[in-house]
């Protein structure tokens, strides 16, 4: 499930996995098993640390996403920043056991405080041809 | 095309980061087409610095000059915002098929 928060910009993913959150914790930390799903990167669950993920590089950027750690509550939460393209986004995982499994949020807010209040500004006077927009964008992909 | 998009992006966002051309830019919005002189009015800053900051948002195709008579009247193009909603769409898209990906990595840890 995927849901786009128009309000604060905000990107939700939502996802339930047959496995434990301990398992589930070792695919978000270990940094070899991160880069099997999600991109070659340096990570170390430490908060405060800062690393990269590395995706391909592509004219005008170098495929570089420059991360820090922010939180670490083990087998729960874990949260990075993630700054590519010169915008600044966090990146919060959210661990919760339900029967048989682990539910997993994933939430990427894409807007610092600044960039979040331009939007809210301008959002009313664009929001009747964002679906219009939506659609064609999708239909592009 | 993803090139030229993040281009458009990076200009838009750092266009807005401004808070006086974010002011600018809001009340072009809300209240439509105005002159160089009224947007000066109640800019707080100098008309100079107005012209500059809309320099940078027209750079950015944020807004759209007009010439009437001796004076320039500034349009908002909301549409220039488009490239922050293909961001948002962009990424939606990766997390979904992260996430399959991961799925497919915690089978594999099982064996």
């Amino acid at each position: 499930m995927m849901t786009t928060e128009s309000a604060t910009r905000t990107i939700v993913v939502e996802r339930e996995f047959p496995h434990p959150p301990e398992k589930l914790w070792r695919a978000l930390t270990d940094s070899s098993v991160l880069a099997q799903w999600l991109l070659k990167n340096d990570f170390t669950p430490v908060a405060g640390h800062a690393f990269r993920f590395r995706r391909d590089p592509m004219p005008g950027w170098d495929g570089v996403i420059d991360c820090k750690v922010v939180a670490v509550d083990p087998y729960k939460m874990l949260s990075y920043t993630w700054v590519a393209f010169g915008l600044e986004s966090v990146v919060t995982f959210r661990l919760t056991p339900i029967e048989g499994g682990t539910h997993l949020r994933v939430e990427q807010s894409g807007f610092r405080a600044d960039q979040e209040a331009a939007f809210k500004g301008s959002y009313y006077g664009w929001r009747g041809y964002l679906g219009g927009l939506e659609r064609v964008v999708a239909e592009l992909k | 095309m993803v090139c030229d998009m993040a281009i458009a992006a990076n200009n838009v966002f750092r266009a807005l980061a401004d808070p006086t051309r974010r002011a600018i830019f809001e009340r072009l919005t809300r209240d439509g087409e105005q002159t160089v002189h009224a947007l000066t009015a109640r800019a707080g800053v100098s008309q100079p610095m107005v012209s500059k900051h809309l320099s940078a948002l027209k750079r950015a195709r944020l807004v759209r000059p007009r010439r009437k008579g001796r004076e320039t009247h500034y349009q908002a193009r909301p549409e220039a915002l488009a490239p922050l909603v293909d961001w948002i769409g962009d990424y939606g898209v990766f997390w979904e098929n992260k996430l399959d990906l991961l799925g497919d990595v915690l089978e594999r840890m099982d064996k």
